[in-house]
């Protein structure tokens, strides 16, 4: 480390205001960065990585605070400095990559005004000139149509794209220190991979430092020089990537490398009549097919996983097995006996067998209604419980998803966690007492070690009533633990099937070796490796 | 811009029909108003001979369905028939007090739309500041009035000063320049009362767009406060402004009688008010069915408008 130091951070603390009181975000953090060098921030959410981010531009969240400590960035203190001073800084010297680009971009402008608007508005080039960067940068990005591409507005362009054309506005004003907040967890794996070496290449060629803040450890390993593990705002350990792989000195660390151990025993092949059964779906919307001749059974007390990148059919299976989309050919057939292609035509009976939890437990709890009734009501709808029998059935399912009952009973879904939500939303799905369960992305919202609980439970409750499960998801490491056979679909078709440990093996697809070759690893030199297998860059 | 065009065209289809459902609604409730317009016509010493040639002669002993008929292809082909109080074609009547109509209300716009946009953009700007604060209270206090008790204390104010004239009047000798200086008390109460609505809604649309994601990320280009809400967050808050606009304006138009009256304006609202009182029916029609143009043309404009300004809905994929 002879480079010299651009940023010291030294005792940092930051509050938070929920109603009247302030508290603690960020305890009392050091860290220091040189010129030139990657900082990977890891934890889980509300470890408070994205608000030191942040403050390492001095900037605060409405709500947030900085209440102590000292931020030296090139011998600026970003905290007493004038707010001017510090906008002089923001996105000349110290540039900010979102998590989602295409939230991130302002719908209401083409790319390439919002690339020039930063070194026009800072001094540093004139429009024609940033125009000229533009083209420039969006080709050591590797993007298609380098000369075209920002005229276009942001949702005409994918999110791998926007991602890479994001990095390369951060890069406009070539600035001494990059902010990357988790830039690829949105992405499909394939695409995460195109645009962690775009990221890094450029990094690189522009030798410009970088917090990289991300909750995926390998995603850091191919991206850091130094990894920093933040723990509910406190720091847990600091090292160079190597050794921190290698030997992790704290317990929390160590529990963070090992959430991905848990998988599942295998299981001997089923017999006997699949529960649900999808023959040869045909599905459209509109006038475009968006399944494509989709075949699987699912047996009772098997996992079946269903993988691919978004748009390739995986949910809109799990809506044709439902009946919210009849198919336009094929059917679906449940313990041998064709269902009707519509769910209006389904009876109760057919209804309570199949059920679905969602990815955004969020989103999916109606925020009005206590516990009680959020996991009652289907319990009363579907098996006719009423008074002193539902109220015993709802204890059961809350002692069954591992909440204390009494605790828990009259709570309101914004009075639990993340994980403990998403429990909910299996206890509600249980309440039906259904033989099949579809699981769309449950943990793809959820921390890694929360991940782990869930699926933990997800396979318990499996063995103890029978349940089958269809998977979906485009989370490969969660397939290896959880599931027993894997369909892998593309462009709404079955590209390939098979036991899981035969297809992580020895994949017959190409789209399924590239697919699974794509999953980070914990290696640092994983990302080189595979860039140099496929011949040059991805 | 095809695209445009086709919703442009089914808008205005849609726009026709509704036109043609309200003149429906129209013929059907002054088919309701009580009273013999003949008897109205030649006054309670008429013989029922003379009653009964005059209704034959306005054709009143007509079903309604015929009378309709005759009514709504008399207006398609721009006859509105005549005036039954007056005898003069309604077009002629009607005309001269559209356009004193659309004068006021473009003037009124003209001071309030701007004023509105501007204390919008600048309450959101410094929201929860003094400025905000006063702005949104005035604004607030201006609309829970009445509009007469606006009108009364502007020409307390301003016109028993001798300031500006509290009366309208308009001659054929009367130039622009002094249309101006004497309609402005009645702009001026117009625009009291409808900036409140667009200026809260502009507040609104910008701040609702703040904790936006692309709004932090131009904070963190480094980007001054008035440049973040001009340039990033008022492009996307266009639709609901120019919705509520579009909806003042309309108001504009149609809701000035109590204002035209204190003022003794000569607009359509008067003339409206008059041949109700006078059982003068087909200028009651020709009135209603203009101010529901004017909705229908207004909303028209908004729609298309926000379209425009949306890139999402301009340039699909």
């Amino acid at each position: 480390m002879e480079k010299p130091v651009l940023l010291t951070i030294k005792g940092l603390q930051i509050e938070g205001r929920s109603g009247d009181a302030w508290h603690p975000i960020v305890k009392g953090v050091d860290l220091t960065l040189h010129k030139g060098e990657v900082l990977g921030l890891i934890g889980e959410s509300g470890a408070g990585k994205s608000t030191l981010g942040l403050a390492a531009m001095g900037f605060a969240r409405d709500g947030c605070r900085i209440s102590g400590g000292t931020i030296d960035f090139d011998g600026i203190d970003l905290r007493t400095a004038p707010e001017a001073k510090r906008r002089g800084l923001r996105g000349k010297r110290i540039a900010y990559v979102a998590q989602s680009a295409a939230a991130s971009f302002n719908p209401a402008h083409k790319l390439i005004d919002q690339y020039c608007e930063g070194p026009v508005v800072h001094g540093v080039m004139s429009r024609e000139k940033a125009e000229a960067d533009a083209v420039e940068l969006y080709r050591r990005m590797r993007l298609p149509n380098s000369e075209e591409i920002g005229f276009r507005y942001p949702h005409q362009v994918s999110g791998g794209q926007l991602q890479r054309a994001m990095t390369a506005m951060a890069m406009a004003c070539r600035p001494d220190l990059i902010i990357f907040d988790e830039p690829t967890t949105a992405l499909d794996v394939t695409t995460q991979i195109e645009v962690l070496a775009a990221i890094r290449d450029i990094v690189r060629q522009f030798g410009t430092a970088a917090i990289y803040i991300t909750h995926d450890l390998a995603v850091v390993a191919q991206m850091a020089d130094r990894i920093k593990v933040l723990l509910r705002g406190d720091e847990v350990e600091e090292a160079d990537t190597r050794s921190m792989l290698a030997a992790p000195r704290q317990d929390y660390t160590r529990s963070l490398w090992a959430v991905r151990s848990f998988a599942r025993a295998e299981q001997p092949p089923a017999t006997g009549t699949p529960v649900v059964s999808v023959r040869n779906v045909t599905a459209a919307y509109g006038a475009v097919d968006v399944l494509k001749n989709v075949s699987f059974d699912i047996h009772a007390r098997r996992t079946v996983a269903v993988v691919g990148e978004s748009g390739s059919g995986k949910s809109t299976t799990a809506r044709v097995i439902t009946g919210l989309l009849p198919p336009r050919k094929g059917e679906v057939l449940f313990n041998g006996k064709v269902l009707p292609p519509n769910f209006k035509a389904r009876s109760r009976e057919e209804l309570r067998q199949c059920q679905m939890i969602y990815q955004m437990a969020d989103t999916a709890l109606n925020p009005k209604l206590r516990l009680r009734e959020l996991i009652g009501r289907p319990a009363e709808m579907y098996l006719g419980l009423r008074g002193k029998a539902l109220e015993t059935r709802i204890r059961d399912l809350l002692a069954l998803i591992e909440l204390e009952p009494d605790k828990y009973i009259d709570r309101l879904p914004s009075e639990l966690s993340g994980g403990q939500k998403q429990r909910i939303g299996i206890a509600r799905a249980l309440a039906a007492e259904p033989q099949l369960i579809i699981c769309d992305e449950v943990t793809s919202a959820l921390d890694q070690i929360v991940q782990e609980g869930i699926l933990k439970l997800l396979n318990r409750l499996q063995g103890e009533l029978n349940l089958a499960y269809m998977f979906i998801t485009h989370d490969l490491a969660t397939v290896k633990s959880i599931a027993d056979k894997v369909v892998v679909m593309q462009h709404g078709a079955v590209v390939e099937r098979g036991p899981k440990a035969a297809l992580f093996a020895d994949p017959k697809e190409d789209y399924t070796n590239l697919l699974l070759s794509s999953v980070p690893e914990m290696d640092p030199d994983w990302l080189n490796r595979l860039l140099a297998a496929r011949g040059g860059h991805a | 811009m095809n695209e445009i065009w086709l919703m442009i065209g089914q808008r205005l289809l849609l726009g026709l029909l509704t036109l043609f459902i309200i003149s429906v609604v129209i013929f059907g409730a002054t088919e309701l108003l009580p009273g013999d317009l003949a008897r109205e016509l030649l006054g309670q010493s008429a013989t029922e001979e003379t009653l009964a040639a005059l209704r034959e002669q306005l054709g009143l002993n007509d079903p309604a369905p015929l009378r309709y008929w005759n009514w709504l292809t008399g207006v398609l082909q721009g006859d509105f028939g005549v005036s039954m109080a007056t005898k003069k074609p309604i077009s002629e009547l009607v005309g001269a007090r559209l356009g004193n109509t659309l004068f006021l209300a473009l003037y009124a716009a003209a001071l309030s739309v701007p004023l509105s946009l501007l204390l919008g953009v600048l309450a959101a700007l410094w929201r929860n500041s003094i400025f905000d604060r006063a702005s949104n209270a005035l604004a607030l206090t201006a609309i829970s009035f009445p509009e007469f008790f606006v009108a009364y204390i502007l020409v307390l104010w301003l016109a028993q000063t001798g300031l500006f004239p509290s009366m309208v009047r308009i001659t054929s000798a009367t130039t622009t320049g002094d249309l101006l200086y004497s309609a402005f008390l009645p702009a001026l109460t117009l625009t009291l009362v409808v900036t409140a609505h667009m200026m809260r809604m502009t507040r609104a649309a910008i701040i609702n767009l703040l904790a936006s994601p692309y709004i932090e990320m131009a904070r963190l280009k480094g980007l001054s406060p008035m440049r973040v809400v001009l340039r990033h967050a008022v492009p996307n808050a266009l639709a609901p402004i120019i919705n509520v606009v579009a909806l003042n304006l309309a108001y504009l138009i149609t809701g000035v009688v109590v204002v035209e009256v204190v003022f003794v304006y000569p607009g359509l609202g008067q003339l409206m008010i008059d041949a109700v009182t006078n059982r003068d029916i087909a200028v009651v029609q020709a009135i209603a069915l203009i101010f529901a143009s004017a909705y229908v043309l207004l909303n028209l404009i908004a729609d298309v408008l926000s379209t425009i300004t949306n890139p999402r809905l301009m340039h699909r994929k």
